[in-house]
């Protein structure tokens, strides 16, 4: 079974982000890392090779230069290959735009099931991989919970707030994984060394046949207008617990008619 | 006035309250159509209209109901190439969002997801860096599709004619699509939904097992809120994950919300932190979540809440 994972670089969830002058996502500012929920994604296509004994994974990325650490990273974790999109006009695409060359991309590579995470931790808009299944005609499976496959059919289980769902598609397919499916793993010392090695691709706009004005920032769907800093909420009263704290807190309350 | 469409949330024709918001919503934008999918529409014309829905669209057909998203794309795509519409409306639920996507790249149409509030000029209000930024964006190609959190406006009645139309919608190929094999509905608490109510109450770390979410529930039940979790108690096990309030769950934003024994680690502020009005109860004082409460406990949950809980009781006796 070959298997392509897609991958994010984005700016560290836990630390202070913001906004580049032009209303991008600033990147510069701080530490990057693969996508916590991209994590998810390896994890599941490693753990479906591992069942099934054989099978192929490349990892995809769309991004600027220093992207190609988040293909590393998931490379070090286990799988065979990456393929990287990078080029200049890419800065600043939309979510439609996003996919388009996404999509492009994964036309290009041959593969029996394409797994994404839930969303990337940077954008959280979550929405990509309902486009990529729209695009590529292929059926879409998202926020999966837990993830089988048994020869050309893909089930998985989705828990919603009134329920929890099966759902069962046939290959080729796409698959977007929570991060109720599993831990991931972490890279080895022998995985980091071994990932060094292991072949990485580059693809260029032209390269996918994607025209360069249907991307970026220029040829984008929407558009930042402001971004504004929260201001950091007031502190409020703290109290230590004397016995009556239940009591204080229900007169807070009160004040406030929540009672 | 253009027509804006919003796509109705509903259980068998018993319209969900985000619906109403969004009715309110688009009647800034120009004349809300309501789009109803699936079957049971004689429940649901009567709030459509009430709540200012010039036109319902109704889809009633068995392949709505037998697939995921893709009949409903067809939908609501044909319905949108055939009124033009100002914008498209959809609640901001993982279904609402799949189908926004998937229409968006059918349409051509710039798409924006989790809004807190749009304007009279199509500009979103959006919080991102796990709420640590609010940002405001517009769709500047195709008919703008914005899908828009619970709890963004109040619903407010505005009577309109709410005259149905019975649309035929062609399918696409639905042979290959994903089937539900089998569904497993969860217990019913009676609890509000945890995106929609007021008040959520959640637990954290700090409840220690699941055992100790009765204390927690308890309270919300003496204030009528929903339950959440934070990402420690969910991962645990002691609390469905489909509570979890965070970065990988639900963002609420009620206008009280309880932390019992949460720290406040960045993942969980993320789903809370615009909420109105922040209660917290731990025992560690140094706990990140009391810089963002507006009343705190340094105190054992164990005590604190179910003294509140009594104290809730006696006063609303």
């Amino acid at each position: 079974m070959k298997i392509v994972v897609l991958v994010k670089h984005v700016p560290d969830a836990a630390a202070d982000r913001g906004f580049a002058a032009d209303l991008t996502t600033d990147r510069a500012a701080v530490d990057c890392r693969l996508s916590e929920l991209d994590e998810y994604a390896v994890e599941q296509a490693l753990v479906l090779v591992e069942k099934q004994g054989e099978g192929e994974i490349t990892y995809l990325t769309m991004g600027p230069e220093s992207a190609g650490e988040a293909l590393r990273k998931a490379l070090s974790m286990g799988g065979d290959a990456g393929v990287h999109v990078v080029d200049d006009a890419l800065h600043g695409s939309d979510a439609v735009a996003t996919s388009l060359v996404l999509a492009a991309a994964l036309k290009k590579l041959e593969w029996d099931l394409v797994i994404t995470g839930m969303a990337s931790t940077d954008g959280t808009m979550g929405v990509v991989p309902a486009m990529l299944a729209e695009r590529l005609g292929v059926p879409g499976l998202t926020m999966a919970g837990k993830l089988d496959v048994e020869g050309t059919s893909v089930t998985i289980r989705r828990d919603s707030d009134d329920a929890s769902t099966t759902i069962t598609g046939s290959l080729p397919a796409l698959v977007a994984v929570t991060d109720q499916t599993g831990e991931a793993r972490y890279p080895s010392f022998k995985g980091i060394m071994a990932a060094k090695k292991k072949p990485v691709t580059t693809f260029t706009l032209a390269d996918l046949g994607v025209d360069a004005a249907q991307v970026g920032l220029a040829g984008a769907w929407t558009a930042v207008e402001t971004a504004t800093k929260r201001p950091p909420r007031q502190a409020g009263t703290v109290i230590t617990d004397e016995g009556d704290g239940g009591v204080k807190l229900a007169e807070f309350l009160a004040t406030g008619k929540f009672i | 006035m253009a027509e804006v469409l919003v796509v109705v949330d509903h259980v068998d024709g018993a319209v969900r309250k985000p619906t109403l918001e969004l009715l309110t919503i688009a009647r800034r934008l120009g004349e809300p159509s309501a789009v109803f999918l699936g079957t049971g529409v004689e429940n649901a014309t009567a709030v459509l209209a009430e709540y200012g829905a010039a036109r319902v669209y109704v889809v009633d057909a068995p392949e709505i109901d037998q697939y995921l998203v893709t009949p409903k794309v067809d939908a609501l795509t044909q319905i949108a190439q055939a009124s033009s519409p100002a914008a498209i409306l959809v609640t901001s639920s993982a279904e609402g969002k799949e189908v926004a996507a998937r229409t968006a790249v059918r349409l051509g149409s710039g798409l924006l997801t989790d809004a807190n509030d749009v304007d009279a000029s199509g500009v979103a209000t959006q919080s991102v860096f796990a709420a640590s930024y609010i940002i405001n964006a517009k769709v500047t190609h195709g008919s703008p599709i914005i899908t828009v959190k619970p709890n963004a406006a109040a619903p407010e009645a505005a009577p309109a004619a709410g005259t149905v139309e019975n649309v035929t919608v062609a399918y696409s190929d639905l042979s290959s699509q994903p089937k539900i094999t089998g569904v497993q509905p969860r217990e019913k608490s009676g609890r509000p939904e945890l995106t929609e109510a007021a008040i959520v109450v959640s637990g954290g770390r700090g409840v220690g097992g699941a055992e100790g979410f009765g204390v927690i529930e308890a309270l919300a039940d003496a204030l009528g809120a929903a339950v959440g979790a934070s990402r420690a108690a969910t991962d645990a096990g002691w609390y469905p994950h489909a509570f979890q309030v965070g970065q990988t769950g639900k963002t609420v934003s009620p206008q009280l919300y309880v932390a019992n024994g949460i720290s406040g680690a960045i993942q969980h502020r993320a789903g809370m932190q615009t909420s109105k009005t922040i209660v917290a109860v731990n025992k560690d004082s140094e706990a990140p979540i009391f810089e963002l409460a507006d009343y705190g406990v340094v105190g054992d949950l164990f005590k604190v809440v179910p003294q509140l809980t009594d104290e809730v009781a006696k006063r609303k006796a």
